[in-house]
């Protein structure tokens, strides 16, 4: 029987064996080595001003005027408006979405979920600038009717558009991790006599409770990183906001409004912009990572 | 009392239903309501007139040009990379660090990828403002995406066709092309599609890397607009909600024809999985 | 009625081949030499020393747990793909320690297996038993056919699936499929093959076909089996050895462990009372 030489082909094999597990081992490497450039580039450029051009880091993160053409460069009402953006956006999202996965999930008959559910998954993936173009044509005219505003572009706008941004975001995920829950959680429960609706907010609820956070973490994420649709509605104004209804620029718009132009200073300040929300959203990630892990107890 | 309660809470999840349910189905109304006079043949595959009345087919071609050049470079790398942390690595700190790094790249939001592939590929590489330079930085976009769903469809994989191959005198190499991956495909193929809708939607990264240029790209070495910038453009510096709307068709189409397929591939894999 | 003609008909053939057996020459094909395992810091074998001999069916019982299926995989190193296995100790196969040998690939051709369940791929029939040579870069589709049909013989099997060699293999009923799983064992032509428990998720009717095969196949092979139902051992084996707690407590010929054991363990659990 004509067995090719085994030791000899073998030693090929091994050969590649080897190699293909370090080619396999650059590719993974390749994320750490993306990660890493990224952090490198957006630091490197956004620290500058403040380690080689004697700006106060102070000053850029709590001064109220942004001036690029003075020289001025405060971010402190771009930081408020993030803030309120994505916290009203939670306030507003999240109860509706949470709610709506619950009765997708508990409530709902089955032929009537299975058709919502992957309509809401599919408008997961419709791109975002189509929520600032409904947004711009829809919410912003209601508002400025509806509560004589001199213009609609507004704080409450941009919580609105990033509200309905996150919906189906933080429906499919609460909804996976909710339909996740034993079937024996809901059936001790139903057995001790407690209503369908009791089992659902007393059991099943905290039983999905780190998925839910999952879902909300993904909607923050998608609302306080979103950009475009955020630019169309917010009416991009330099100011700390003080009511609903003031035009703002949270953090993410004023990147993409200057780095057209930007150059020089102006433009390592728009990185540093970049560092802060980058920090936010680290921030943000760990809070939330201590909460799941402590609710995990 | 407690069935009182329990009425006002079941109301409650009612009304946040048909709520979600009210909203979402009238943004595509209205998209489909202000967009649909403009859908006719001239209008996908025109081409763009700044006056106005042009098509989109620069941006069609454009976003194509996009979907292809990253997948072709992301595809390979994250296949392999997901191989190497199912198959080849042991657990330990390396196999932590690459999950981290995998997992912070997933949470970045766009923006911050335009800022980088702005000061690295357009200036550092000197890529210029470009399709090219666009491309690479979606690749890393959805690197993480094609490492997970590949890593979800490899787990699916029964760990007796590895024992069964290597029990042949197979190398884990051969066992990888000739069992692992052909089983895994779905999967992996799900994931790819998954890609092409994150990158059909990605905006803000591709506008500060590939401008604006409005017209059908020469190389890809040209500035372009892919089909969302331009729904963005049109709206934000001509406030033509038509013409964006009319693009907003399109991209839902995409984005329905790419779930389907998904949905496809997965039954696929289900059926597969005995 | 249709069980106990097949069983009493399989009874003989076995017989009749475990008289052939006995002339066999009694050569030492696998020792193993104080030989330790550990999943990490656990124990899992204790200095087992043995002698399998050539051409013969030697079967390892014991009841779960016992290590007698990790013993089986430590033969064509299979344990090598769980991460933090420590072995020490000698086995050689052939005058060869296979733990100093770097070629895992030529000893687990020369080393075949099959597993407690049929784990064919998703591939044809004939795709599945010539997977193993097409590995070892054979490409003649002359040569395939024929190492495919001689394997599927081998496994008496042939005639049950010569019409359907290109549909997959996973239509086939669980006994088909495990003696194709033998079948695509013997395509690499080993010398030795290794059985973890090959029976244990088939019918009696499918369990009697691979007795006899096995009981026909130790004429070519030495075969190692790993087995829970001790009457099969009984069957099938000319030597077996009793595992318990990762420590083999009596290895004998199977008649002497089956009629007179010499450790009390061993009988308590050849008549039942534990495991």
């Amino acid at each position: 029987m004509a067995r090719p030489p085994v030791e000899k082909a073998n030693k090929r094999k091994y050969m590649l064996e080897k190699l293909s597990g370090r080619v396999f081992l650059f590719c993974a490497l390749l994320s750490v080595i993306s990660l890493l450039l990224i952090i490198g580039f957006v630091f490197f450029k956004g620290i500058n001003p403040f380690v080689a051009e004697g700006y106060s880091f102070i000053n850029f993160l709590f001064g109220d005027d942004w001036v690029p053409s003075e020289d001025q460069f405060g971010i402190f009402p771009m930081i408020v408006a993030s803030i309120y953006a994505t916290i009203g956006a939670l306030i507003i999202g999240v109860p509706i979405g949470l709610f709506t996965a619950i009765f997708l999930a508990e409530i709902a008959p089955k032929k009537v979920a299975k058709i919502i559910s992957p309509a809401v998954q599919l408008l997961a993936g419709i791109p975002s600038v189509l929520y600032g173009v409904f947004g711009l044509a829809v919410i912003v005219p209601f508002l400025q009717n509806n509560l004589g505003l001199a213009k609609g572009q507004s704080l409450i706008a941009v919580i609105l558009v990033l509200a309905i941004m996150m919906l189906p975001t933080v429906v499919t995920v609460s909804e996976t991790a909710i339909r996740a829950v034993p079937k024996s959680y809901r059936e001790g429960s139903l057995a001790l006599g407690v209503s369908h609706i009791g089992t659902i907010f007393r059991v099943v609820v905290p039983a999905a409770k780190s998925g839910i956070l999952t879902a909300v973490v993904l909607g923050m994420g998608r609302a306080i990183g979103e950009t475009m649709a955020v630019i169309l509605v917010a009416g991009n104004s330099l100011i700390v906001p003080t009511s609903l209804t003031d035009s703002v620029r949270p953090l993410t718009t004023n990147i993409a409004l200057e780095m057209g132009y930007a150059a020089g200073v102006h433009q390592e300040m728009l990185f540093a912009t970049g560092i802060v929300l980058f920090s936010f959203i680290l921030i943000l990630n760990f809070v939330l990572a201590k909460i799941s892990a402590k609710g995990g107890n | 009392m407690r069935s009182f309660k329990d009425n006002v809470l079941r109301g409650l999840l009612w009304l946040a239903a048909l709520l979600t349910i009210a909203i979402l189905v009238t943004i595509v109304g209205y998209i489909f309501y202000k967009g649909i006079g403009l859908i006719s043949f001239d209008f996908i595959f025109g081409d763009y007139s700044p006056t106005g009345g042009g098509g989109i087919w620069p941006m069609i071609v454009t976003t194509i040009y996009t979907i292809v050049i990253s997948l072709v470079i992301a595809t390979p790398i994250g296949i392999l990379a997901a191989v190497y942390l199912q198959e080849y690595a042991k657990q330990g700190r390396l196999v932590r660090m690459i999950r981290f790094a995998t997992e912070s790249l997933t949470g970045i939001p766009s923006i911050i990828y335009g800022l980088f592939g702005a000061v690295f590929f357009v200036t550092t590489l000197k890529l210029g403002m470009s399709i090219i330079a666009a491309s690479l930085t979606l690749t890393i976009i959805i690197l993480p995406v094609i490492i997970r769903t590949t890593e979800e469809s490899l787990k699916t994989v029964p760990r007796s066709y590895r024992e069964g191959s290597l029990a042949l005198g197979n190398t884990k190499l051969q066992t990888l092309y000739k069992v692992i991956l052909p089983s895994a495909m779905p999967g992996i193929l799900a994931g790819i599609i998954l890609s092409i809708g994150r990158i059909v939607g990605e905006s803000a990264a591709i506008f500060l890397t590939a401008g604006t240029v409005a017209a059908l790209p020469e190389s890809i070495f040209s500035s372009a607009r892919t089909l969302t910038v331009h729904s963005y453009l049109v709206t934000q510096e001509a406030g033509d909600i038509e013409l964006a709307a009319a693009i907003g068709i399109v991209l839902i189409v995409i984005i329905l024809i790419l779930n389907l397929l998904a949905t496809l591939l997965s039954k696929i894999l289900n059926k597969a999985d005995y | 009625m249709v069980m106990t003609t097949l069983l009493s008909k399989h009874n003989k053939k076995v017989k009749e081949d475990l008289q052939q057996m006995t002339e066999s020459n009694g050569k030492t094909k696998i020792s193993v030499r104080d030989l330790n395992l550990f999943y990490g810091e656990k124990q899992a074998l204790y200095s087992l020393s043995l002698d399998i001999q050539e051409k013969e069916v030697t079967a390892l019982i014991g009841p779960s747990g016992c290590g007698k299926s990790t013993f089986l995989r430590t033969l064509n190193r299979m344990n090598d793909l769980i991460d933090g296995v420590n072995i020490t100790g000698d086995i050689t196969i052939d005058n060869e320690n296979i733990y100093q040998s770097t070629d895992v690939i030529k000893l687990r051709t020369k080393v075949g297996m099959v597993f407690q369940k049929a784990n064919l791929f998703p591939m044809s029939i004939y795709d599945n038993v010539a997977y193993g040579p097409r590995g070892q870069g054979i490409k003649s589709k002359k040569e395939l056919d024929k190492i495919v049909e001689e394997s599927l013989r081998g496994a008496a099997i042939w005639d049950e699936v010569k019409d359907r060699l290109k549909t997959s293999a996973l239509g086939l009923s669980g006994g088909q499929q495990q003696r194709i799983c033998i079948a695509r064992a013997i395509a690499m032509k080993p010398e030795i093959i290794l059985m973890d428990e090959p029976t244990s998720a088939l019918d009696p009717i499918s369990t009697l076909k691979v007795e006899e095969l096995i009981a026909d196949m130790k004429k070519d092979y030495t075969i190692v089996i790993v087995t829970h139902n001790m009457q099969q051992a009984a069957r099938v084996s000319d030597k077996t050895a009793f595992f318990l707690n990762g420590e083999v407590v009596e290895f004998d010929t199977t008649d002497k462990i089956f009629s007179v054991p010499k450790d009390q363990r061993t009988e308590d659990y050849i008549t039942g009372r534990f495991g």
